[in-house]
């Protein structure tokens, strides 16, 4: 890699995210430790953001963040490279620091390998999501612990241990570095997409100071990206990336000037950011061209039909209630299923639509669930029955957990008792 | 998810434990520390505070002026906040487990307190686009 001498702390800090993976990938295959050499990487980076502004970038970026990580981590290191001179017969009276220095540029080519390899790996399905997402922000992502703990509005000491375990879990559970076998290869690369959906879902749904926090949906967006680049065939990888694209398109029209939620039908579209649209389209079209259709492209696909809609009146449900009937026979997920009799009611009307959602009331994941209650008093309101929409707005209101959907529904459960 | 587990003690004048033998306060002190430790180190602790006893305590309200019209203590009331924890965990189920354990806490002579904790979710902010 040349350096280009970014000047600007922003690029620097832009370069070491870049970096942040290949450096780790690189230090764990000397030193075969997952979690020191992520502490020691760590460190590195920490060194870098304070030396670089000052001194310039060096001419080789990557191999110093590799000697200063090699050089933290030594006391492993170093065992683990005597035993590799024993077996490859290298004699040489270079210390062992250097030595892993000179390494770094032996595999020029392998750090988009190791970044795939990290991902696959803290993506284990072994931890839970909400350690994997840590760890991936970590290692993978290149944030700091005390980011991470702003972006999850956790003490830093308790983001701290949580990474830390996650570590020893993998740890634990002996998984090799190294890409998975080919029986494995769906299974763990569903793991890390499904971690990077719930990473940029997070960004949707925590709430706290805006400024002072890292953007965890365009965290997952920018993961995404890499992982497309490193696995450019999958049509399932493509349509995630596009159902973000598509979904953070919308991202500025969704809140209102005090921060309250504005629904896809009342957003202003003018606010849409078109650019994102036309990728995001663009890649769903050409995932879906490829035959085998996936739970994320159909997803994309629905989100495609509403963003390329000029106005909420002139949307395709239809297509969206056949995309909905399409998902449904894929995934039972209850939130589809409601989604479905949105469409069934915006396409045969409301009655059909509250027709859907008696037979759903029995699915004991939607009982006594606010959506199923949200859901009705819209379409209640859509069939012209303000009182019964009423009551269900407000049923929804006590039970969710969202502060924002609450203060959405009581506001729509207020405006019926406005002269209508 | 985060959950508030909120302690509540019996009112009547100051916390009962003030009347307890040495030893069983020390039990008690001692096991809220390791109970905290433990949270913080499964990861799972955001924060934890233990309130000042009933009569230290002060009901506010504004006047018509909007200053501070303080009230005393309600020795009356039936039960009082003692403390709370709040904890970031992966399903309700498991606030449920860690309110127990602090439910479980020794009392007098080392038997478990059995204290009701009330747990309840904290509120997160907006979910996708509604009407999708």
């Amino acid at each position: 890699m040349t350096a280009r001498e970014p000047r600007t702390a922003g690029l620097i800090e832009g370069l070491l995210r870049e970096l942040a993976p290949q450096v780790l990938g690189a230090v764990i295959r000397r030193s075969g430790d997952f979690a020191a050499s992520e502490d020691a990487v760590q460190q590195a980076l920490i060194a870098a953001a304070e030396r670089w502004p000052g001194d310039g970038v060096p001419d080789d970026p990557r191999a110093w963040l590799i000697r200063v990580a090699s050089r933290r981590s030594i006391d492993q290191v170093r065992a683990e490279t005597a035993r590799r001179r024993r077996e490859e017969l290298v004699v040489s009276l270079v210390p062992a620091e250097d030595q892993l220095a000179m390494a770094a540029g032996e595999d020029e080519g392998t750090g988009g390998d190791d970044a795939l390899v990290l991902l696959l790996m803290c993506c284990h399905p072994a931890l839970s999501p909400a350690s994997a997402i840590a760890l991936t922000l970590r290692a993978v992502g290149g944030l700091t612990t005390a980011e991470i703990a702003r972006a999850f509005l956790v003490p830093e000491a308790t983001m701290a241990q949580r990474i830390s375990r996650a570590k020893q879990s993998i740890k634990g559970s002996g998984v090799p570095f190294e890409l998975p076998a080919a029986e494995q290869w769906g299974e763990r690369l569903a793991a890390v997409l499904h971690v990077l959906y719930l990473m940029f879902n997070e960004g949707y749904t925590s709430s706290g100071p805006e400024l002072t926090r890292v953007d965890l949906s365009g965290e997952a967006l920018r993961l995404v990206r890499m992982l497309r680049r490193l696995v450019p065939d999958d049509g399932e990888v493509m349509g995630l990336l596009a159902l973000m694209l598509l979904t953070d398109a919308r991202r500025a029209a969704r809140t209102g000037p005090a921060g309250e939620l504005v629904p896809l039908d009342e957003q202003d579209r003018g606010r849409w950011d078109r650019a994102a649209i036309a990728e995001g389209v663009a890649l769903v079209t050409a995932a879906l061209s490829r035959g085998s259709v996936g739970a994320y492209q159909l997803q994309a696909a629905i989100a495609a039909v509403h963003d390329e809609a000029p106005s909420a009146d002139a949307t395709d449900w239809p297509q969206i209630l056949a995309l909905y009937g399409l998902l449904l026979q894929m995934s039972d997920n209850p939130m589809v299923a409601l989604n479905h009799a949105i469409a069934t009611a915006m396409v045969r009307g409301p009655a059909a639509g509250l027709e859907r959602l008696d037979a759903l009331a029995h699915d004991a994941r939607l009982a006594e669930h606010h959506r199923l209650d949200a859901v009705r008093g819209h379409l209640l309101e859509r069939a012209g029955d303000r009182a019964a929409a009423q009551q269900h707005y407000r049923r929804a209101a006590d039970r969710t957990t969202s502060a924002p959907e609450r203060n959405y529904l009581l506001m729509k459960a207020a405006r019926l008792d406005e002269p209508g | 998810m985060k959950y508030m587990l909120m302690m509540n003690t019996p009112g009547g004048g100051p916390y009962q434990i003030a009347r307890w033998p040495q030893q069983d306060i020390q039990a008690h002190i001692a096991f809220m520390k390791d109970f905290a430790r433990a949270l913080g180190e499964s990861g799972e602790l955001v924060a934890a505070e233990g309130l000042a006893g009933p009569d230290q305590a002060k009901r506010v309200r504004a006047g018509g002026d909007g200053k501070p019209i303080t009230d005393g203590v309600f020795p009356e009331a039936k039960e009082f906040l003692a403390g709370y924890w709040i904890v970031d965990v992966d399903r309700p189920e498991r606030a449920y487990e860690i309110a127990a354990r602090a439910s479980a806490a020794p009392g007098p002579g080392g038997k478990p307190l059995n204290l009701a904790i009330e747990v309840r979710e904290v509120m997160s902010a907006p979910p996708r686009d509604l009407l999708e």
